[in-house]
């Protein structure tokens, strides 16, 4: 926010800017005022001159949907809206004031790449890393924070690097099936792995959760039923009960080492390969036992869900006995064919479709079974096929969602999409933006943005972070490590916003705060109120919101920095703010 | 609210009379100024309406029902425990239970419970739902069935319909945020409540905030903008409501809270018993540590069952004395109970084939032992019963229609606690 106040926004506007700031005033005239539509750029990048083969796929298969069910997609949305919503889900945060003008300020046809470029390349590759790391952390590993046996810290850590260096989705996923090593950064760690953390925490009971979240995540399957019994409202792969065990089987391998550093905790996990004798004690035929639920007892050998077999030895390749014996590193080979399997593009892009778009093309997002059908198979397979020939680049797979027709609507609803309505139940069909609640780390991120509230830095700042998330994550304490939110749409959020520590900072005057910088800086008030409107919703004031916020500036009796922190406070704690729209 | 206007000082009532003249008009807030008259104006025979509500001791891990309610002296299963007799007539529980022996003709015992759910998760979704867990649908628990199921009664109340002391508790699924639990902790610390800036200009703020939301809303996004605005008008009402104070165990005379016992169950359970009285139809509390794979005998005698004896006892005398037992629901069960067969480590495993749960208060037949187990505990023989047919039993206890049919986000309807049969041995 540096040059916040020399740069004077709306003064001295000339016709051409005029015209501009209209645009991005947009809604000014209340509900009733058509949403402006920006008529260069007729919908997503399509106005642009060069559209990637692939994003005119997506439109066209999108088209050709809601030509077949008969809706019609709404307006355009503004390119301020845009732009807030491609900072959220690219880097996981609002657009401060002056990314919001350097964008009003791009009138090329090719702006929204030229944004979504930016976004995506050196300039906010820390940000980036950032924000994606805390997705996949989530996915990974949940939200526990007091889980003793992964290192939060050791897997942002890999993924950080892992979206620094953007490497590519199938090596990505053979690196977490993979890891060895020891799991926390500590001081004096010889073999640190921060990818060891996708399993460290998972091999409890012979490795039940490495196998229901390996194939959940990397595969789109749901196999945990499977653990206990045949499902019967399933055909696909991963249904049966053996299919559970031979895939459980390709775990028997891995272990996790407790280590402890004089303490009762444990201070770190060493994940290692060793060779596994099998229940039966013959390591050339290393099965494993299950039992059926009339307690006839099975036996299992690492299979894949598509029937392919890695022989039965439970011997590692390297190990004394395994080189002269043929061993075979069982979670090398679950990797390459977890990497052959079309399974794993389609789980990805659906993973991304919704994490874009709202919902996936497939919801459960996790549940690519055959009885629970895409919106459109033909645009998840061509998709997918698409990703792998891009050698599995996800800043591509981003690139394409971001500038696709989808993704350039407006969230509001009109006659034409009503229909449209994923949230009852329907197939999604994409005709509106579908706006959705912040992510926690997203609202926070968004927070110190729009306030400059907490300069701290790199672990630090994720120290905090995850502090101030954990107040509203509940862990069940089970076995299974499952935990949940109470984050979203609930009371206690919207506490913490009215009177947190976070927003009390926020709203405060002290030196350094953006509040601070606003209040001070020798400009009109309206000009004041127009920044805060700015940086919070992306949108300058309605005349009705004008007149309140000038009631405020009486009733603090020219006490303006005091209003101010009213309406401050006012945008902080709207709907506006905390949805991504 | 059961007749406590009286409680009210009459220093909140004029805070509240200061605010709600500041919010009375906004149109931006129309829906707590509403309901704040509403509850000032109504009169007193409605104030007095007698609510309905239930409390569930929710015994995290799975506790050991053979070692409590379904003793089994003498067989090779039994483990060291005698039974003691109770209050009720021929009925037995164990020597560790003395205080809860008192109060048995409060409560009725089902001890043909027999479910196939014993992994902790998916026993606790299934006992606490009536269903299996399912990939495509997320059931509403107990706690967001009932405050839903009773919410037209629970008009005056100003704080969630559904607290949950502890954690643990199954969500709203289906039913929407609304329905969530609130989840404190056993001290009753509501985070944020406090905003420590002047009434006037909190008033201020919210007309402002009132006016974005309004034109958000306006604007035509779907439901989520709105259901914002709910909230936000639910945490306005919080915040200045005095029925906050039922959260303060600490204000409770310190006779009372050695009763209850110093502990948190102990402290959990009062709360339940001052959340009731202000009308909040359900409540949770939770106890955990019974997943009792090693040791379990000292583990239940020394620690686990006095915590429980304390505090369950206290809860149903207390609430017989108040009158508040023949509307209030108390329900005592885990996710499934432990085997049988002592392991190696003095300890027992997963068992969901032959259990007991606890249920008294309200419209249940009080001081009666339903179903029966084998002589060593390892099979019901008697009509087994099911999660479905707990819930059933304690919606009926509580006079909420069986019929009742909700239909989920993917338009299928779902019967209410799945269609299961009430237990007939519990009502007269």
């Amino acid at each position: 926010m540096a040059g916040m106040a020399e740069h004077t926004l709306w003064q001295g506007i000339r016709w051409r800017q005029l015209v501009m700031v209209v645009l991005l005033i947009g809604t000014t005239g209340g509900p009733n005022c058509p949403e402006t539509v920006l008529a260069a750029a007729p919908s997503g990048a399509s106005g642009a001159q060069t559209v990637a083969p692939q994003i005119a796929f997506i439109d066209e298969r999108i088209e050709a949907g809601w030509k077949d069910t008969g809706v019609t997609p709404a307006d355009q949305a503004t390119d301020a809206e845009w732009c807030r919503r491609v900072y959220l889900d690219c880097i996981g945060r609002i657009p401060t004031v002056d990314e919001l003008e350097q964008h009003r300020r791009d009138r090329s046809r090719t702006r929204m790449i030229n944004l979504i470029d930016r976004l995506l390349g050196q300039e906010y590759v820390d940000e980036f890393a950032r924000h994606w790391a805390n997705v996949w952390t989530t996915v990974l590993i949940g939200r526990d924070t007091n889980n003793q046996l992964v290192s939060r810290s050791g897997m942002r850590k890999y993924l950080t690097a892992a979206f620094r260096e953007n490497i590519p989705y199938d090596r990505f996923v053979q690196e977490l099936l993979t890891a060895t090593g020891e799991n926390a950064d500590r001081e004096g760690a010889e073999n640190f792995n921060g990818a060891t953390n996708f399993l460290s925490g998972k091999l409890a009971d012979g490795g039940i959760q490495a196998t229901a979240k390996t194939a959940q995540i990397f595969l789109g399957i749901q196999v945990q039923c499977a653990q206990c019994h045949h499902n019967p409202l399933r055909t696909s792969p991963g249904a049966k009960q053996n299919e559970f065990w031979e895939l459980n089987s390709f775990f028997r391998q891995a272990r996790g080492l407790r280590r402890f550093d004089g303490g009762r905790r444990v201070a770190w996990i060493e994940l290692i390969d060793e060779d596994f004798a099998g229940e039966g004690g013959n390591p050339a035929e290393a099965e494993i036992y299950y039992e059926l639920k009339n307690g006839l007892v099975k036996v299992a050998y690492p299979v894949f869900i598509d029937g392919t077999e890695i022989g039965r030895n439970g011997l590692l390749p390297g190990g004394k006995l395994g080189a002269r014996a043929g061993g075979v590193n069982r979670r090398q080979e679950l990797a390459r064919l977890i990497q052959g399997s079309p399974l794993m593009p389609k789980a990805i892009v659906n993973r991304l479709w919704s994490h874009f778009l709202g919902y996936g093309l497939v919801n459960p997002i996790d549940d690519l079974a055959d009885n629970n059908l895409p919106t459109d198979p033909v645009l998840l397979e061509g998709l997918a096929d698409r990703f792998v020939e891009q050698s599995y680049d996800l800043k591509q797979l981003i690139r394409w969602l971001v500038l696709s027709k989808p993704y350039a609507l407006s969230s509001r609803i009109s006659s034409g999409n009503a229909a449209d309505d994923p949230a009852g139940g329907l197939p999604p069909r994409f005709a509106r933006f579908y706006p959705r609640q912040m992510q926690a780390e997203q609202l926070y991120e968004s927070l110190l943005t729009a306030t400059q509230a907490d300069r701290a830095e790199g672990a630090e700042a994720a120290r905090r972070r995850d502090v101030w998330l954990s107040q509203f994550v509940i862990a069940f304490g089970t076995d299974e490590g499952d935990d949940t939110t109470t984050f979203n749409g609930t009371i206690p959020q919207v506490l913490m916003l009215f009177n947190g520590d976070l927003v009390k900072t926020a709203t405060g005057l002290d030196r350094e705060s953006f509040l601070n910088q606003v209040a001070t800086a020798s400009r009109k008030n309206a000009d004041k109120i127009n920044t805060l409107y700015l940086a919070a919703l992306a949108r300058r004031p309605s005349p009705a919101e004008v007149r309140l916020a000038n009631n405020l500036l009486m009733a603090r009796r020219g006490r303006a920095v005091e209003a101010l922190q009213d309406i401050w406070w006012a945008l902080l704690n709207s709907n506006e703010f905390i949805l991504n729209h | 609210m059961r007749g406590q206007p009286q409680n009210l000082s009459s220093r909140v009532m004029l805070d509240r009379r200061h605010f709600l003249s500041h919010l009375a008009g906004l149109a931006a807030l129309a829906t707590p100024a509403t309901t704040f008259t509403q509850s000032l104006l109504a009169n007193v025979a409605d104030l007095k309406k007698r609510h309905k509500s239930a409390i569930l001791l929710w015994m995290g891990g799975g506790p050991s029902t053979m070692d409590i309610w379904d003793l089994k002296p003498g067989q090779a299963t039994g483990g060291p425990f005698k039974p003691i007799s109770t209050s009720a007539d021929g009925i037995a529980i164990s020597e560790h239970m003395p205080l809860t022996a008192q109060q048995m003709h409060h409560l009725s015992i089902v001890r043909s419970m027999s479910t196939r759910e014993a992994d902790h998760q998916r026993g606790r979704y299934y006992m606490h739902t009536g269903f299996v867990p399912n990939p495509n649908v997320e059931h509403p628990g107990y706690g967001s069935v009932i405050a839903h199921e009773l919410a037209e009664s629970i008009d005056l109340l100003e704080i969630p319909p559904f607290v949950s002391v502890g954690g643990g508790s199954v969500g709203a699924g289906f039913l929407g945020a609304t329905w969530a639990p609130f989840v404190v902790n056993a001290n009753g610390t509501v985070k944020n409540v406090e905003n420590g800036i002047d009434q006037q200009r909190f008033v201020q703020r919210l007309k402002m905030l009132g006016e974005i939301e309004k034109r958000f809303i306006n604007e035509g996004r779907g439901d989520l903008p709105e259901d914002h605005r709910k909230v936000v008008a639910k945490a306005v009402r919080l915040m200045t409501s005095s029925q906050m104070d039922a959260f303060k165990v600490a204000s409770e005379p310190t006779a009372v809270r050695e009763r209850y016992g110093e502990t948190n169950f102990g402290r959990g359970c009062l709360m339940a018993r001052r959340l009731v009285e202000v009308g909040v139809p359900f409540v949770e509390v939770n106890l955990g540590g019974w997943d009792n794979h090693s040791g379990i005998f000292t583990t239940l005698a020394d620690r686990k069952l006095p915590e429980l004896d304390k505090a369950m006892s206290a809860l149903v005398a207390d609430l017989a004395e108040r009158g508040l037992l023949d509307d209030t629901a108390i329900i005592w069960m885990g996710e499934f109970s432990r085997t049988p067969t002592i392991n190696g480590n003095g300890g027992r495993d997963h068992w969901a084939r032959s259990w007991s749960v606890v249920v008294g208060g309200a419209g249940f037949k009080r001081g009666v032992v339903v179903g029966e187990t084998s002589a060593d505990g390892r099979e019901v023989v008697s009509e087994p019963y099911s999660s479905e047919d707990v819930m059933a039993s304690v919606l009926q206890a509580i006079g909420v229609p069986l019929e009742t049919t909700f239909r989920a986000k993917n338009g299928r309807p779902m019967k209410i606690a799945n269609g299961g049969q009430v237990i007939s041995g519990l009502f007269s």
